[in-house]
C-alpha cells in the first residue's frame, strides 16, 4: 500500500465496466462551459491582426487610426509584450509566435490585437491598422526549404548535432541520429533491399472548438485566464513567464475541451489576451475564428522521408536506415529526432540507423498532434516491410511477427524493452477473422504497426470526503478523453465505494500543485496513479477515525470493501463502518477526511497497435472508400473500455483522414488556400465504417493497476495500412500522403504508362 | 481626422410579406442590397469577414415562395423552398430525381433545411451542385423586378464566378421544370473526396428521352465545375441521339465532355483531372438516367 505504485494482480469490482460518462449531459445540451462560453462584467472583444504575407521585414505599424475609433480601448503590438525571456531561445520563439516582433515568418502571423467593446468595432479597427512590410522570398515546402539555395528563414540557423559546426546559416535548424550495429554489414547480409522516398502534407489537429480564452489582469498585478487548454498549469508558467508576472499571481482555470490532440499543449492568444486586458485595464475575451486555427495555431510537420530496408529470404530483417526531413515552421523544433526514434522502434533491428533533420519553412509553428511525428515514420517503414514481404513472398503479417521486437530487445532508439504488446498485436491481427474476409474487385487489404513513447511525469490529486461520504477527487490534469469517468472508476475501486459516489473535477491552478499538461498518452495512467496513492492515504486517515470510535488500537483495524472492519479480540461487537459512518462524526475525530498525494508518475511503459484496414479504390476516378477498419492495441488494463475503444476509433478516424485528403495547400504566394473544413477535409461520419476494436491487456508493470496510456498510438498506423490496402487494391505503390483521388489516378496513369513503355523495350 | 462609427457597418435586415414589396425592397435599397432565403451562403460570408451587406431582404415570409406546385406546364419551386422539402416531394422525386438528388447533396441534413435550389443558382459558384441537373432538366428561371416578371432560361442566369443577369430590383421568384415526359430520365452524379459536406471537384448531370425501341431522342448533359459556369455540352447531347447508349457513342460524348472543360487548377483538383473525370462521370450519369428512362 502507500506510495507503491508497482503492479499486484487483482480481481477488479469498478474498473472495467462502462458506466455513463459524468459529462455527458451538460454536453450533449450545451450546459457545458468551453472556452468561449466565460464572460466577466466589463469584458472586451480582441482580435488579432495577422500577417498576409509569408516572410517579411515590419518596418512599422501604424495604429493611430485603429486607437481613435470609438468602442476601441487598447490596442497591442510586440512593443507591448516586452521580453522577459531573459536568453531562454524556446521561449523567445514562443513569445516571437504570439506576436511577431522584427519580422512577420508566416501567413497568419499575428502583428497586432486591438480589445474593442464589441465585434464590429474590433474588426473595423483592425482595417484601420497599417503594417508596413519589406518583403523577403519565402520557402514553404520542406524539400525546397532543405536545399542550399533556399530563401535562408534566419540567419542565426546553424545546424546543431553535426560536426564540425556549419559556417553558413541554413533552414535545417538540428540533426539527430539514432541506431545501432553495423548497417552496411547488415545490407550485405540481405537478399533482398528496398530503397524509397515518402512525403505527408501538413495536417491540423482539426478540434471542433477554436482556441478561446478571457484574459484579466488587475491594476494590482494579478491576474485570472478562463481558457481551453490540454494543460492549465503550464499555461500558467509560459504566460507568467511571457507577462513578467509570478506564476502563483496568475490563476488559469480550464474550460471544457472541444479536442485538443496536441493542439491545446501551446498558447497562442492567451497572452494576447492578457496584454490587452493589462492595457485596457478590462478583461478580454479572444476566440480565434476557424480561419486563425489553420493558419496560426497547431499543424504537424510535413514531411520528406527516405528509407532502405534489407530482408533475407526467409525473413529476417538485416538493417534499417531513414533520412527523415520534418518541417517546423518558422522556429527550430525536435519533431524530426520523434520521427527518427519511432521510426523501427516496433521491430527488433540488428542494424539500424537513423537521421532526422529538423527543416524550418514559412509556416505556422508545428505543434504536438496525438503521437507526434510517429505516423509519418511509420507510414515509410511500414509501407517498405510490406514490399518487402512481397518481394520475398512471405505474408505481411508474419514477417512482421517474426521481426517483432521483445522483452529484453534493445530499441532502435536505444533503450531495452520491457514486457510489449508489439508481437502479441500482430498475433491477436492473424488470428483476427478480418484477415481471412473475401475482397472484392478493385478491393485490396494493408496492415500496420505503431509504436508511442507515452508519458507520465508529475501529478498532484486530493481526494476529499463530504459529510454524508461522498468523494470529490480533484485532479489537475485536464479530462480530454475521458479521464474524469475512467478516474471515478478508480477512485471507487480502490476506496472500495460506489463509482456513483465519487465525482471527479478539474482544479484551478490555485488548489493543486504543478500538473504535466494532458500529453504523452498520460492523463489516466498518471492522475490514476496519484489518485490511488490519495485513496490509500485517506484510507489511512479513515482506518485511523475508526479506531477512535471503537477505542481500540489503528493495528485492529482493517480496510475491507469499503468499509473500516474491526480485527483482534471483541471484534464481533463492531459493526464495520462505511466511509459515510466515519465521515459523519468526522467534527469529533479530527476534522475533514482528505488525502493529497504528489508524485512523479514514471514507468508509462511503451504502446504499440497493429491495424487492419479494406479499401475500396475506384479506377476511373482515384477515388478511395475505406470499407473496413480494425484496431489492435494494447491498453494494459482498460479502466472504461468505452473510453479506450473511443481512443482506439478516433485515432484510426484522424489517421484516415490524413491518409486520404487531410492536406495544407500553399499558393505560390505562400499563403494558406484551404482554411476552413470545406476543402481541408476531415472525414464525416458516412466516411468511415464503424471502426471495430480489440483491446489487449498486457498489464503494465508500473502502474497498480497495469494501466497504460492509450490515446496516441492509434494514429500512428493509419497512414502505412491504408496506403498499403491502397498500393495492394491497384497494384501501385502509393509513397504520398494524402492519397487524394487526383494523386491516386496520376500515380495510375503513371504505372500504365511505364509498363506500356516496359512492354514497348 | 475621419471618425469612424461603428453604425456604418450596421445593416438593414427587411422582411417583406410579399413579392411586391420584396422587389420594391430590391430596388429602392441603396449600397450592397443582398436576399435571404436559407442563408446557408449569405451568413457563412458574413461571419467569415468576407461580405458587409448594406441591406438583407428575407424572402422567406412571402408564402408563395414557399411552395412546391405541380402546374401544367411543370413543377414550379420557389425560391424559399429548403431543398430537404425537394427530397420529401415524392411526385417531384419521381418526375426529377437527378435535380433532388443533386438538390439533396448540397452541405448536411442541418443545411438542407435552410438551403434552397434558388439560393444555390445566384449564389453563382461554378460548382453548385443542383445547377448542372437544372440545366439537364431544361428548366426555367421566373424573374420578379420592377419591370414585371420575366421567363428565361437557366443557362442565362449565372454569367461567371459569383456574378448573375439580374439586374437591379429583380430576383428569381422560382425554378420551372418541364413536364416530364413518357421514356425519360434524369441524373446527377458528383466527385467529391467525402460522401458529403463537400463540394463537386467535377460534376455531370444527363437527362435522356427515349423512343419506344429505346433509342435516345433527346439528349441533354451538363457539366459543373470545370468552367467559369455550368456547361450545357449541346455535342455530347447529340452524340448520343439515335443511339441505345452503346460504348461508341458513350466515347464520343465523354470526348465532346473533355473537349468542353475550361477547368482551372486549384486546391480543388487539377485541370487534367477534372477534364478526365467529367468524361467519366457524364458516362456513368448517362447510363444511370437510361436506366431511369426504361432503356434495356
Amino acid at each position: 500500500m502507500g506510495n507503491d505504485t508497482k503492479y499486484k494482480a487483482r480481481t477488479f469490482r469498478a474498473v472495467g465496466t462502462r458506466p455513463v460518462r459524468p459529462d455527458g449531459i451538460d454536453k450533449v445540451t450545451g450546459r457545458a462551459r468551453y472556452g468561449a462560453d466565460f464572460s466577466m462584467p466589463g469584458q472586451l472583444v480582441g482580435r488579432v491582426l495577422r500577417s498576409d504575407v509569408p516572410h517579411a521585414t515590419i518596418k512599422k505599424i501604424e495604429t493611430a487610426k485603429a486607437e481613435a475609433l470609438p468602442g476601441v480601448k487598447a490596442v497591442i503590438t510586440a512593443k507591448d509584450l516586452p521580453d522577459y525571456t531573459d536568453g531562454d531561445e524556446e521561449l523567445y520563439a514562443v513569445l516571437d509566435n504570439c506576436m511577431a516582433r522584427k519580422k512577420v515568418l508566416y501567413d497568419g502571423h499575428a502583428v497586432a490585437a486591438v480589445a474593442a467593446v464589441d465585434e464590429k468595432t474590433a474588426r473595423a479597427a483592425l482595417k484601420l491598422i497599417e503594417v508596413e512590410y519589406k518583403i523577403h522570398k519565402h520557402v514553404t515546402d520542406v524539400d525546397e526549404a532543405f536545399k542550399p539555395s533556399a530563401p535562408v528563414i534566419r540567419k542565426d540557423c546553424f545546424t546543431t548535432g553535426v560536426k564540425p559546426r556549419p559556417k553558413k546559416a541554413s533552414n535545417v535548424s538540428a540533426c539527430s541520429e539514432f541506431g545501432h550495429g553495423n548497417i552496411k554489414k547488415g545490407f550485405k547480409e540481405a537478399d533482398v533491399i528496398i530503397e524509397r522516398q515518402f512525403k505527408t502534407g501538413q495536417t491540423h489537429q482539426g478540434y471542433i472548438e477554436p482556441h478561446a480564452c478571457v484574459g484579466s489582469i488587475s491594476p494590482d498585478g494579478s491576474g485570472d485566464l478562463w481558457v481551453c487548454t490540454q494543460g492549465h498549469f503550464v499555461y500558467r508558467q509560459m504566460c507568467s513567464q511571457l507577462l513578467g508576472m509570478d506564476q502563483s499571481r496568475l490563476r488559469v482555470t480550464s474550460s471544457e475541451i472541444g479536442g485538443g490532440f496536441g493542439g491545446k499543449t501551446h498558447i497562442w492568444i492567451e497572452p494576447v489576451a492578457l496584454a490587452l486586458s493589462r492595457k485596457a485595464n478590462q478583461p478580454v475575451k479572444v476566440v480565434m475564428s476557424r480561419e486563425e486555427v489553420f493558419r496560426a495555431s497547431g499543424p504537424t510537420s510535413a514531411t520528406s522521408i527516405d528509407v532502405k530496408m534489407g530482408v533475407t529470404k526467409d525473413g529476417r530483417i538485416t538493417a534499417g536506415e531513414a533520412t527523415l526531413r520534418y518541417a517546423s515552421g518558422p522556429y527550430p523544433g525536435s519533431w524530426a529526432q520523434l520521427g527518427a526514434m519511432t521510426a523501427f522502434a516496433c521491430y527488433d533491428m540488428p542494424n539500424v540507423k537513423t537521421t532526422g533533420y529538423e527543416v524550418l519553412v514559412n509556416r505556422p509553428k508545428t505543434t504536438a498532434y496525438r503521437a507526434p511525428s510517429a505516423p509519418m515514420a511509420a507510414f515509410a517503414v511500414e509501407s517498405v516491410i510490406d514490399e518487402l514481404a512481397k518481394e520475398i513472398s512471405m505474408d505481411a503479417v508474419d514477417l512482421r511477427i517474426k521481426n517483432s521486437a521483445q522483452e529484453g530487445t534493445q530499441s532502435s532508439y536505444g533503450p531495452v524493452y520491457g514486457p510489449i504488446g508489439i508481437g502479441a498485436t500482430l498475433e491477436a491481427a492473424r488470428e483476427h477473422p478480418h484477415m481471412k474476409a473475401p475482397l472484392g474487385e478493385n478491393q485490396g487489404r494493408g496492415m500496420a504497426c505503431g509504436f508511442w513513447f507515452n508519458f507520465g511525469g508529475q501529478s498532484c490529486t486530493s481526494l476529499n470526503i463530504a459529510e454524508d461520504g461522498s468523494v470529490t477527487l480533484t485532479v489537475g490534469t485536464i479530462d480530454v478523453g475521458g479521464a474524469r469517468a475512467s478516474l471515478s472508476l478508480v477512485v471507487a475501486e480502490e476506496l472500495g465505494v460506489e463509482y456513483e459516489q465519487v465525482k471527479t473535477v478539474i482544479g484551478d491552478t490555485g488548489t493543486l500543485g504543478f500538473n504535466e499538461m494532458t500529453d504523452g498518452s498520460r492523463g489516466t495512467f498518471a492522475s490514476s496513479m496519484s489518485a490511488i496513492v490519495s485513496v490509500r492515504q485517506a484510507i489511512v486517515q479513515l482506518k485511523s477515525r475508526a479506531a477512535q470510535i471503537w477505542d481500540i488500537p489503528v493495528d485492529a483495524v482493517e480496510w475491507k470493501d469499503g468499509h473500516a472492519v474491526a480485527t483482534g479480540r471483541g471484534a464481533k461487537n463492531r459493526q464495520p463502518l462505511s466511509v459515510a459512518d466515519i465521515a459523519a462524526s468526522a467534527a469529533k475525530t479530527g476534522g475533514p477526511l482528505a488525502g493529497h498525494a504528489q508524485i512523479v508518475a514514471d514507468g508509462a511503459g511503451v504502446s504499440f497497435a497493429t491495424h487492419i484496414c479494406d479499401v475500396e479504390v475506384d479506377p476511373d476516378t482515384g477515388r478511395s472508400t475505406i470499407l473496413r477498419y480494425t484496431v489492435l492495441q494494447d491498453a494494459g488494463k482498460a479502466v472504461h473500455p468505452t473510453y479506450v475503444e473511443g481512443q482506439f476509433q478516433g485515432g484510426a478516424a484522424q489517421g484516415i483522414g490524413w491518409a486520404l485528403n487531410e492536406e495544407y495547400i500553399y499558393g505560390k504566394d505562400g499563403r494558406l488556400q484551404n482554411p476552413g473544413f470545406l476543402d481541408y477535409r476531415i472525414p464525416v461520419c458516412s466516411d468511415l465504417p464503424m471502426i471495430d476494436t480489440q483491446i489487449l491487456e498486457i498489464p503494465n508493470p508500473n502502474h497498480p493497476y497495469g494501466v497504460r496510456g492509450v490515446g496516441e498510438t492509434s494514429i500512428v498506423p493509419p497512414l502505412a495500412a491504408i496506403a498499403n490496402a491502397v498500393s495492394n487494391a491497384t497494384g501501385v505503390r502509393m509513397t504520398q500522403v494524402p492519397m487524394s483521388p487526383p494523386r491516386v489516378l496520376e500515380a495510375l496513369d503513371e504505372h500504365l504508362a511505364m509498363s506500356r513503355r516496359r512492354k514497348r523495350a | 481626422m475621419r471618425r469612424y462609427d461603428t453604425r456604418d457597418i450596421a445593416v438593414q435586415y427587411l422582411a417583406p410579406q410579399t413579392m411586391t414589396e420584396a422587389v420594391q425592397a430590391l430596388a429602392e435599397s441603396k449600397g450592397r442590397v443582398h436576399v435571404l432565403a436559407g442563408g446557408s451562403d449569405l451568413l457563412a460570408r458574413m461571419k467569415g469577414g468576407y461580405l458587409e451587406p448594406d441591406v438583407i431582404v428575407d424572402i422567406k415570409r412571402i408564402k408563395s415562395m414557399s411552395v412546391i406546385k405541380k402546374r401544367a406546364e411543370g413543377f414550379s419551386i420557389g425560391a424559399g423552398v429548403p431543398c430537404i422539402h425537394m427530397g420529401r416531394h415524392s411526385a417531384l422525386k419521381k418526375a426529377w430525381p437527378g435535380v433532388v438528388e443533386a438538390a439533396g447533396l448540397i452541405g448536411s441534413d442541418q443545411i438542407q433545411g435552410r438551403c434552397t435550389i434558388v439560393g444555390n443558382l445566384c449564389n453563382a459558384s461554378p460548382a453548385a451542385d443542383s445547377v448542372p441537373a437544372l440545366f439537364a432538366a431544361g428548366a426555367m428561371a421566373v424573374i420578379q423586378g420592377p419591370k414585371g416578371e420575366r421567363i428565361i432560361n437557366i443557362e442565362n442566369v449565372v454569367k461567371g464566378p459569383g456574378k448573375t443577369s439580374l439586374k437591379k430590383g429583380e430576383m428569381v421568384e422560382r425554378i420551372q421544370l418541364p413536364v416530364k415526359q413518357a421514356r425519360s430520365g434524369d441524373a446527377y452524379l458528383r466527385l467529391t473526396p467525402r460522401t458529403e459536406m463537400d463540394i463537386a471537384i467535377v460534376s455531370a448531370s444527363v437527362n435522356l428521352t427515349l423512343d419506344r425501341a429505346g433509342t435516345v431522342t433527346e439528349a441533354r448533359v451538363a457539366l459543373g465545375a470545370v468552367a467559369p459556369v455550368a456547361l450545357l455540352v449541346a455535342k455530347a447531347g447529340k452524340a448520343l441521339i439515335g443511339t441505345q447508349l452503346d460504348d461508341e457513342a458513350l466515347e464520343t460524348m465523354a470526348a465532346a465532355c473533355r473537349d468542353a472543360c475550361d477547368p482551372i487548377d486549384d486546391k480543388r483538383g487539377t485541370i487534367d483531372y477534372r477534364t478526365r473525370v467529367a468524361g467519366v462521370l457524364a458516362t456513368r450519369a448517362a447510363k444511370l438516367a437510361w436506366q431511369r428512362a426504361g432503356g434495356k
